[in-house]
């Protein structure tokens, strides 16, 4: 994706109070990501009308009139052989000759996109043509639709909106999902499997899993006391165990329950690493922000419960539990 | 207090310019250490930090962060960069120390999100 450059004062002090500009444009992420995903047949208009060469252009501007568009392909035995717009019937109005046929002034220079491009392809077109609509061939080079700058922007409103649908039907699918399963206890385990030293990947699994928390209608302010004991615990697997471990969060309805389990090294003093500030980390851990000795205690001040168990050469065992107010939101309910 | 206006405080450059920056950010929090960022920050507040790996936006992530601000110019690395990406972080570069930025965004009147230990 983007990768950091030098701004100008205008993009740095920003875009507002002034219209958006092609650059500007270009800078919007998601629509860049679309203009590459969808394909030309997925926006175009596919079901389009045709003019014939030897139709008067009387009949052409009908047409036009009546279908309220402002150009159609000219096709002679299913064969392209030009476009004939707005601009060339007004040729024709102003030369008086509307009964002249299509083919004496129509445009022969086609300007075509194939229908799998990328709809960036279109626009590159748009803007090399200055044409206002373009003719979509197949790769037999058959007609098969027209495409406008209008179909790309709804096409792109309509992916933008769909997105967001998709967003909130997984919120909304997720919320149900206690209420929807009946059972006489329904759990939702999520698990995770941590290695050790993996810092570049430290906080995915809590990352997912704040997420899956805010989908299932937790309160915010839960989600992010889990999502923070949750990663204070991911960072101890990856910084202190032999072998890392596994994370592990189970849902209900009244409670959240996260957990982690790991073979070893195993903690000799509970109490001292409970103590705030006492630490054993390592000095590239602590160039990362971590290993200040804050981990356990911060976990406890996020959690209602936080059990630690740990033989020395065997493993460690710590359990956090958040309780749910019954109140705190409709998905959560007892 | 908009990030636009952070940004201009800050003599900032954005390094994230596919990411929305018109957004309200209500406090200022300081720090070089995760934990003690994880332990006392409040929501939705701006992250000014010297630190620049991957785990800075994971952080702000699961603390509710909505900004990053790396001091002394420090720039991210290329992980850092495609984490906050991905998961809508805008990240700063700012020339000024972490005293020196404080100081002008609170005078600016951004007020400081350090709780005092209970959250």
């Amino acid at each position: 994706m983007a990768s950091p450059r030098p701004l100008s004062e205008q993009e740095i002090h920003g875009r507002r109070g002034r219209p958006i500009t092609d650059r500007d444009a270009t800078d919007i992420s998601r629509v860049e990501e679309l203009s590459y995903e969808l394909k030309v047949q997925e926006v175009m208009t596919a079901d389009v009308r045709v003019a014939s060469p030897d139709m008067p252009v009387s009949e052409v501007l009908e047409i036009l009139r009546t279908n309220r568009i402002s150009g159609v392909p000219v096709l002679e035995n299913e064969q392209l052989q030009g476009v004939i717009s707005i601009e060339d019937v007004v040729r024709a109005m102003r030369d008086g000759e509307l009964s002249a046929p299509v083919s004496e002034y129509m445009t022969r220079k086609l300007v075509t996109v194939l229908n799998y491009d990328p709809i960036v392809k279109a626009l590159q077109a748009f803007t090399e043509s200055r044409l206002g609509r373009l003719v979509v061939v197949d790769e037999n080079g058959r007609l098969a639709g027209m495409i406008t700058k209008g179909d790309i922007t709804r096409g792109v409103l309509l992916a933008l909106q769909r997105d967001y649908k998709e967003e909130e039907l997984r919120r909304y699918r997720a919320s149900h999902l206690f209420e929807d399963i009946v059972s006489d206890r329904t759990t939702l385990v999520l698990r995770y499997n941590i290695k050790a030293q993996d810092f570049i990947r430290g906080g995915y699994a809590s990352s997912h899993i704040k997420r899956a928390l805010l989908r299932l209608g937790a309160d915010p302010q839960i989600a992010r006391r889990c999502g923070i004991a949750v990663y204070e615990a991911e960072m101890n697997l990856i910084i202190h165990t032999n072998h890392g471990g596994v994370l592990k969060t189970e849902v209900e309805p009244h409670r959240i329950t996260m957990s982690t389990v790991d073979d070893g090294p195993g903690i000799p003093n509970i109490e001292q690493v409970l103590q705030a500030g006492y630490s054993t980390a390592s000095e590239q851990v602590r160039e990362m922000g971590f290993g200040a000795g804050m981990g356990l205690v911060n976990i406890k001040r996020c959690v209602d419960k936080m059990e630690i168990e740990s033989a020395v050469g065997k493993g460690t065992r710590l359990t956090m539990r958040i309780h749910i107010p019954s109140q705190n939101s409709s998905a959560q309910k007892d | 207090m908009n990030l636009m206006k952070i940004i201009k405080i800050a003599d900032g450059v954005l390094l994230t310019p596919d990411i929305n920056t018109d957004i309200e950010i209500r406090g200022g929090y300081g720090a070089d250490l995760m934990s003690d960022v994880l332990a006392f920050s409040q929501p939705e507040c701006v992250l000014l930090t010297g630190l620049t790996n991957p785990q800075v936006v994971r952080t702000a992530q699961m603390a509710d962060f909505r900004a990053i601000v790396f001091i002394r110019g420090k720039k991210p690395q290329a992980e850092t960069l495609s984490l906050a990406l991905q998961e809508g972080i805008p990240l700063i570069s700012s020339p000024y120390g972490m005293f020196e930025l404080s100081a002008r965004l609170h005078k600016a009147g951004l007020p400081s999100f350090e709780s005092n230990g209970v959250s």
